[in-house]
């Protein structure tokens, strides 16, 4: 005698996204161990930057310690249960956030709600903006577990906008009206948009044009707008990032109404690379959603030994400055490696700015146009050539054939042995097409893997 | 216009009950040892302060254990990417250990059964999440825990129908009760899923009995529901009777994988209490039910614990020694601490329900009450609070069906606090109720110069300022 959520699997965990990994977690890939196992390159972690992380942290033993010059402040951490979030990270925070958007914006400390990560905050957003059976609407493709995080306990419904390929999946005005539409037409109210900018999975940031878009269709329809800005410190590329805060900034609506219907959330698990932590936030100038989420976030807080820690390293402004130039400029040289070896391959991606992932065309290796196709392309790649890759529908996509390809949760030597795999890959699939091969695979295959499902974390 | 949902401007997160209110206005004048002696002393916070020592004398020891180090290598790297739902083996490992040993290893618990949760507030959520529809129905026995209405209400939409407790039997539940709620629920047409107890009990600092496990069990084997049993306080049991778990019940009574009843019963934790460690968002689920513990696991992606403190912890848990005088000590300075309150109460002529447990007393003040009303209730705590200068919690926020109880806690302020607040106490119900009676309104005019004085110092309007930082139980 369950709850309905906890007996159905609209927690979204059964999609293939998840099921890859399942996969991989069998056989996982190491140099020396297992040098014939699974890469994975379907998680969208951050590890290129943490010897500097490191090293900041041996040489500010306080932080880690629980100590303010050199005195224990452990009592009044193990005490600090406040969900108005512990006031020096906050403000380290809000200062953090604003020389990421170059200073453009200022934040307020008292409009920050903290959370356990942006799952958290991501669902706290939707606990306070919609009821069950309202909708929001989401550019495809998106983050695959924003069918768990937005819908499963909300019960709110999910509307795609259609982004394709055809305009390199840019948000139009066409776009928003046909999703809002839609909506309608299965009577559901929508309460707003959420974005993801930087995207995940494309790479790309939004430009001024798509925002603009965005904020005339919240400012006509009186809905909400969600900008989940979690990648905004990976853009190593121009064009530059300019946040929804920014867009509004320009166009001088800060005495608007849409001002209090715009939300940012934020969190430290891409740009530091610190997911274990649990560090989110929702951003909002609304003062009755700043309210409901803060004390909705007793759900789910952070701890304060980590806000404590983070706050000592934030208000380092020298090392953060640095760590973010160094950490772009690593993204970047990571993802021209990625780029350069999937081009050696003859295969293309969209052209990325931002992120830990690349959105990777592989239309041209489908047997046919169909996600049928696109499947057994998917499953070759992942049990045949050892990659673990996201499949475009499971974010959503509307065309089959593209795949997103993380590169900064691996090393640079296991990169090129991923790009080695992608060229037997591709070499693999020409071969069979210009023998007429059957759909059995060509290669004797090292990686052969039984499918199965077995429940495991997803992660950005 | 704004179009937010209904659970974001409606009211019920539950926060502007009085308990809540009591502590704003704590908040605006706390009282300091030095800078501030005549502010509100806070007793309506249920925080155990007493052994901190022992943890900060074992954190200098063992300085790895925070350093993100293990046998001296750096296991930074592999922290900071730890978000895994299924939690650090080493730390789950440490926490079914610990919460043996609080049993004194009369039960056991399987790792693999425990679903860490950031703090029992998440736990308690995500177990009604996971067992009922918004609709349905949670018997709780009264008095109770004024946070519930929040964690078992607000978003899930589930319905909470008490269970009538009273003191003439020290506010232990019995069969009648729990079969009344029963079909109090029925008559409004509601589904029940379970019950909820908190046992040691907030607010009255009692463990319960077999007897009541024993019913507790009966009654939700006949009805086919679940019981989760929150036992957050398990380790401040510093008397006898000794704290018996559910999970030891259900042992004693040969309920294992293979009777019904087993897959309906669940516990929450945490170490906010027992530890004293509320900051830092460690809580936990246990149920022998898989799909259970699945579904919950998937759910606990909302309120993950920072990897960096199930590091931490797990060192600190796995330290038997630690643990073991930890616990040890722990009951002596709670048992040493209420006696004083205890003792404090009896000189100004209060006494209290007999406690074993918790880090409060459940205090009977009903002889103070101009009449046994609630109304009479709210009067006599408003005096405490802008008078005595001492933040309780009234009794009617805890929704006790009789007028008059109130909870003070005693663990989260140094004695010689705990000795000002009873001297305080003392004062004024010697002044107050020595005072001839006119009739309630004009009492005031009877007030020396000076305490009328004290009285327009303190009195402010209430505001619904939100700046409750709420938690502690």
């Amino acid at each position: 005698m369950l709850s309905r959520k906890a007996s159905c699997d609209s927690h979204g965990q059964d999609s293939s996204y998840f099921l890859g990994w399942q996969e991989y977690e069998k056989n996982p890939y190491d140099q020396v161990k297992n040098p014939n196992g699974i890469i994975q390159m379907g998680l969208a972690e951050n590890q290129l930057s943490f010897d500097r992380i490191e090293s900041w942290l041996a040489s500010n033993p306080d932080a880690l310690e629980l100590k303010r010059n050199r005195e224990s402040v452990f009592r009044e951490l193990a005490l600090f249960q406040d969900y108005n979030g512990f006031p020096a990270f906050k403000n380290e925070m809000v200062e953090f956030m604003a020389n990421m958007r170059g200073n453009k914006v200022k934040f307020d400390p008292s409009k920050l709600v903290l959370t356990a990560g942006s799952t958290s905050a991501n669902e706290t957003l939707m606990f306070c903006l919609a009821d069950p059976g309202e909708a929001f609407l989401l550019p495809i493709p998106y983050y695959p577990g924003f069918d768990r995080d937005l819908k499963w306990r909300t019960g709110v419904e999910i509307v795609p906008i259609k982004c394709t390929s055809e305009n390199g999946y840019k948000i139009t005005e066409s776009a928003l009206q046909e999703a809002y539409q839609q909506a309608q037409k299965f009577n559901l109210k929508v309460k707003g948009v959420l974005v993801t900018n930087p995207s995940n999975p494309l790479g790309t940031t939004m430009t001024r044009l798509e925002l603009n878009h965005l904020i005339d269709f919240a400012m006509e329809k009186e809905i909400h707008i969600i900008s989940d800005e979690i990648y905004s410190g990976t853009v190593f590329n121009s064009p530059s990032f300019i946040s929804i805060a920014e867009a509004l900034t320009e166009r001088n609506l800060e005495d608007d109404e849409v001002w209090n219907r715009c939300h940012i959330v934020y969190s430290l698990s891409k740009d530091l690379g610190l997911p274990g932590f649990r560090v989110g936030m929702i951003y909002s100038n609304n003062q009755t959603v700043v309210s409901a989420a803060t004390k909705m976030s007793s759900f789910g807080l952070v701890s304060s030994q980590t806000q404590y820690t983070l706050s000592q390293m934030l208000k380092d402004k020298k090392f953060t400055a640095n760590y973010m130039k160094e950490n772009q400029r690593r993204l970047k040289r990571r993802k021209e490696m990625l780029v350069c070896g999937l081009k050696g391959a003859g295969i293309r991606c969209l052209e990325s700015n931002a992120g830990l992932f690349c959105w990777v065309d592989m239309r041209h290796l489908l047997r046919s146009n169909t996600f049928e196709a696109e499947k057994e392309l998917w499953k070759k790649v992942v049990c045949e050539f050892g990659l673990n890759i996201s499949p475009g529908s499971s974010c959503h996509c509307s065309e089959p054939g593209w795949f997103r390809m993380c590169f900064a949760n691996m090393s640079e030597e296991t990169l090129m042995v991923a790009m080695q795999r992608v060229k037997a890959l591709v070499d693999s699939t020409i071969v069979h097409q210009q023998t007429g091969l059957s759909k059995s695979r060509w290669l004797k295959s090292k990686w052969v893997f039984q499918l199965a499902s077995y429940e495991r974390e997803p992660d950005r | 216009m704004c179009m937010l949902s209904r659970n974001a401007t409606f009211n019920s997160h539950g926060q502007d009950s009085s308990y809540f209110l009591g502590w704003q206005e704590y908040e605006k004048t706390p009282y300091h040892e030095v800078h501030n002696t005549n502010g509100i002393i806070q007793m309506g916070l249920a925080e155990n302060q007493l052994c901190f020592d022992l943890l900060e004398s074992w954190l200098a020891k063992n300085p790895e254990a925070a350093a993100f180090k293990k046998n001296g290598e750096s296991i930074f790297a592999e922290l900071a990417l730890f978000q895994d739902y299924h939690g650090l083996p080493a730390f789950k490992k440490a926490m079914v250990d610990f919460m043996a040993e609080i049993r004194g290893n009369k039960v056991t618990f399987d790792p693999n059964h425990l679903v860490l949760t950031a703090g029992a507030t998440s736990a308690n959520e995500t177990f009604i999440f996971c067992l009922a529809d918004p609709g349905e129905v949670l018997l709780i026995p009264t008095p109770y825990y004024p946070g519930f209405d929040r964690d078992s209400k607000w978003r899930t939409g589930v319905a909470i129908v008490p269970i009538h407790c009273t003191s003439s039997n020290g506010f232990q539940i019995t069969e009648t009760a729990l079969e009344e709620a029963y079909q109090e629920a029925e008559k409004r047409n509601l589904r029940v899923k379970g019950v909820l107890v908190t046992n040691p009990s907030n607010p009255l600092g009692t463990t319960m009995t077999r007897n009541e496990l024993y019913l507790l069990l009966s009654f939700v084997e006949d009805k086919g529901i679940h019981l989760i049993s929150d036992e957050i306080y398990s380790g401040t049991a510093f008397s006898t009777p000794s704290f018996r778990s559910v999970m030891e019940v259900l042992k004693d009574r040969n309920c294992d994988e293979n009777s019904e009843v087993w897959q309906r019963v669940h516990v929450v934790y945490s170490l906010s209490k027992d530890l004293g460690l509320p900051g830092f968002r460690v809580g936990a689920i246990y149920s022998n039910d898989d799909m259970v513990v699945a579904a919950a696991t998937k759910m606990s992606s909302f309120g993950l614990v920072s990897s960096q403190t199930q590091h931490l912890l797990s060192a600190m848990l796995s330290d038997r020694k630690l643990t073991k005088n930890y616990i040890a000590e722990n009951h002596k300075r709670l048992k040493q601490r209420q006696k004083n309150l205890v003792s404090g109460l009896q000189k100004a002529g209060i006494s209290c329900l007999n406690g074993n447990a918790g880090l409060f007393c459940w205090v009977d003040m009903r002889h103070l009450l101009r009449s046994n009303t609630f109304e009479a209730e709210m009067e006599l705590w408003k005096k405490i609070v802008y008078e005595v200068h001492l933040n309780i919690s009234p009794g009617s926020s805890c929704h006790c069906t009789e007028p008059g109880w109130f909870r003070v806690c005693f663990a989260n302020l140094p004695e010689r606090t705990l000795d000002l607040a009873m001297q305080r106490l003392k004062a004024f119900v010697g002044e107050y109720y020595n005072v001839p009676e006119v009739n309630g309104r004009s009492q005031s005019s009877h007030l020396s110069h000076s305490r009328g004085q004290s009285l327009r110092k303190w009195v402010s309007r209430l505001s619904f300022d939100d700046r409750c930082p709420i938690h502690g139980r």
